[in-house]
């Protein structure tokens, strides 16, 4: 794992609550992940496993109150940022890692024009003049296939269908050549064929520009496609983190399990007729989780000792690493 | 938008046509009678009243008094005031600037101190700031004006001497003078209704900016790296002043309504206070005027309030 010999962004431990009028949501509860440069990690679970609050966490994008980072360490190029201030916080945002959300409909502005959107980040932190600013946002919506950028940029968001805005959205997080973008499902809120243009495009942009990519998502079949690494969540903590063949060859979290089981195969249903599977049970809630694992109550291989303690993030076999005691048991 | 302003007047046609119908067929059935005085005076004869009452057409049908009331008021007549024996447009374009300037300036203060208080109350929600302000907004729309104005007066004019509590549009006094009397005359009013229109356009601009600063452009505009400030100015209170917009020009007829009342009190020679005085007197042309000029007033104030939404909208066009 070359990644690991320098990590660009290393999270370790980290831990991030809610206040709510239920109690304390820990929404992220000790997670360890860490993307090297270059590398295309994805981080995968279902709604509610905290892999949002993950990553808006490493900008500091979290409304705090009520939330709070309550402890660990967010080390971006070795320097940790859960300490640093909103002046300093806001140098690295979009300069060096920005981000891309799963909602292009509501994520612009609808009054500024999508060229004064991205020539405010360009203006930010390159300093340019106005006209350079527009300029370059053109060639950013030319750079992400947006047709007839020099007119477009004059556009408002409401004049671009929800694929083009998320290409905007892209634009607008790669102006400033940031080394890691962080994508937030980027293709959840857009339909199929549109899904595959965007995957298609996010590649294409890490291959020229050469940043990391940490995509957020729920779908394992966009983690086929597109992961080196990944990462699956589960109610807050890592389950299981391997190389994307290792992952999908030999997945060993009993939750990694379900969710690979889960993805509808058109060449054995068209074979076997059986019913797709599905994970029994859902999420635990975060406010007072169950000691110990947090999926014991949803998994076949539970034994009694899995609910004493957590299970720590153990290393089975060099990069891949499962939260499980009984992983060693748990083969298909 | 030279052409939907157009447009737009043309559609204020009919609504001021229907709202002088209305206004002039509820003056007509309403009790009273300019004549009322005439009628009592014993030196004037019963034929000579009698003959007053057709020269000016009082007891034609309701219908073809109001079209000659119309006919009239197009061709620039707005009829004569039988109380103060003057033309009434002569009258209410003597009493009009007062009236703009005090509620004018009164709505400037209302804005200046609702929108920054709004928005900071909305940063920071249920915060100190918070409280305190929405304690002073709901002491504010609670004390009506003629309560405050009074109050206002027996402090500073009757008791500290500091300011004037009669308005006076004659004031002799040249250059300087002129402006520092004129600013002196119109602290109170102006503070009585410009905070009474802040305590609700508070709380007009917190809730709007609390709608708005969780929508995902904002987080947006903060991954940018934006300062707080910025993100705020730029990102958010564009927004929000959008649906503050409409509810302010949907206040307008409240705030005239307002002003007749500020007026009476402070004794400011305008269009509101000649209202009061000619329905006193039952001078119906001046009445029907000046209900008249407030609808024109009303409509206007709701075209400024779209031409706004155009410009702070771009998906509001003007078609």
């Amino acid at each position: 794992m070359d990644a690991r010999v320098a990590p660009l962004l290393e999270i370790k431990g980290l831990k991030t609550y809610f206040n709510t009028d239920e109690g304390q949501v820990q929404a992220v509860d000790g997670v360890d992940i860490s993307i090297g440069s270059g590398e295309t990690l994805c981080v995968v679970g279902e709604s509610g496993s905290g892999k949002t609050v993950t990553a808006m966490s490493v900008l500091k994008l979290i409304a705090m109150p009520p939330g709070r980072i309550a402890g660990g360490q967010i080390l971006w190029r070795g320097r940790d940022l859960v300490p640093l201030g909103s002046s300093e916080m806001n140098k690295i945002r979009a300069s060096e890692i920005a981000i891309v959300f799963q909602e292009p409909m509501t994520s612009l502005n609808p009054v500024y024009t999508v060229g004064d959107q991205i020539a405010e980040v360009i203006r930010l932190h390159q300093g340019l003049s106005k006209k350079a600013a527009m300029d370059r946002a053109a060639e950013m919506l030319a750079l992400v296939q947006i047709p007839n950028p020099k007119a477009r940029v004059n556009d408002y968001p409401h004049h671009f269908s929800g694929g083009m805005r998320q290409r905007v959205m892209i634009a607008m997080a790669l102006s400033c050549n940031p080394k890691l973008l962080i994508a937030d499902e980027p293709t959840t809120a857009l339909d199929v064929t549109i899904q595959a243009q965007i995957l298609d495009l996010l590649l294409d942009m890490k291959e020229r520009l050469g940043m990391s990519i940490m995509l957020i998502t729920h779908a394992m079949g966009v983690v086929a496609e597109v992961a080196q690494r990944v990462v699956v969540m589960y109610a807050g903590r890592v389950a299981e983190e391997a190389p994307v063949d290792r992952l999908f060859a030999n997945p060993r979290h009993p939750y990694t399990q379900g969710l690979i089981r889960s993805i509808p195969r058109i060449d054995l249903a068209a074979v076997k007729k059986s019913r797709l599977e599905s994970i029994p049970g859902s999420v635990p809630k975060l406010v007072n989780p169950p000691e110990g694992c947090r999926f014991a109550s949803r998994c076949r291989f539970a034994i009694p000792d899995c609910r004493i303690a957590q299970p720590p993030l153990r290393e089975i076999e060099p990069g891949h690493k499962v939260a499980c005691i009984r992983a060693e048991e748990t083969l298909l | 938008m030279g052409n939907y302003l157009l447009r737009r007047l043309i559609v204020a046609v009919p609504s001021l046509l229907g709202i002088s119908l209305i206004l002039f067929v509820l003056l007509a059935l309403a009790p009273g009678d300019p004549f009322g005085e005439l009628a009592s005076n014993p030196n004037i004869p019963p034929e000579v009243r009698e003959a007053l009452r057709v020269k000016f057409g009082m007891d034609d049908p309701i219908m073809v008094r109001y079209v000659r009331w119309l006919v009239a008021m197009i061709h620039g007549d707005w009829g004569f005031s039988f109380a103060s024996r003057v033309n009434v447009d002569t009258l209410i374009l003597q009493r009009i600037p007062a009236t703009l300037y005090v509620v004018g300036t009164a709505q400037l203060l209302a804005l200046i101190v609702a929108i920054p208080v709004g928005v900071l109350a909305a940063r920071r929600p249920y915060s100190i700031f918070d409280q305190i302000a929405n304690t002073f907004a709901f002491i504010g729309f609670s004390l009506p004006t003629f309560f405050t104005g009074l109050l206002l007066i027996l402090i500073f004019s009757v008791n500290l001497g500091w300011l004037p509590f009669v308005y006076r549009a004659d004031i002799q006094a040249t250059g300087w003078m002129w402006w520092w009397e004129n600013f002196k005359q119109a602290v109170m009013p102006v503070t009585v209704l410009g905070l009474y229109q802040a305590a609700s356009y508070t709380r007009y601009v917190r809730s709007a900016v609390l709608d708005v600063i969780k929508l995902d452009y904002v987080t947006t505009a903060r991954s940018k790296g934006l300062d707080e400030s910025k993100v705020i100015v730029k990102h958010v209170v564009r927004n929000a002043l959008i649906p503050v917009v409409t509810l302010v020009a949907l206040q307008m007829p409240t705030v005239f309504g307002g002003a007749i009342v500020t007026e009476q009190i402070f004794r400011i020679p305008g269009i509101g206070s000649l209202l009061i005085s000619a329905i006193l007197a039952n001078d119906t042309p001046v009445i029907m005027a000046v209900t008249f000029v407030f609808a024109c007033l009303v409509v206007l104030f709701n075209l400024i309030a779209d031409i706004l939404y155009g410009w702070l909208d771009p998906r509001i066009s003007f078609r």
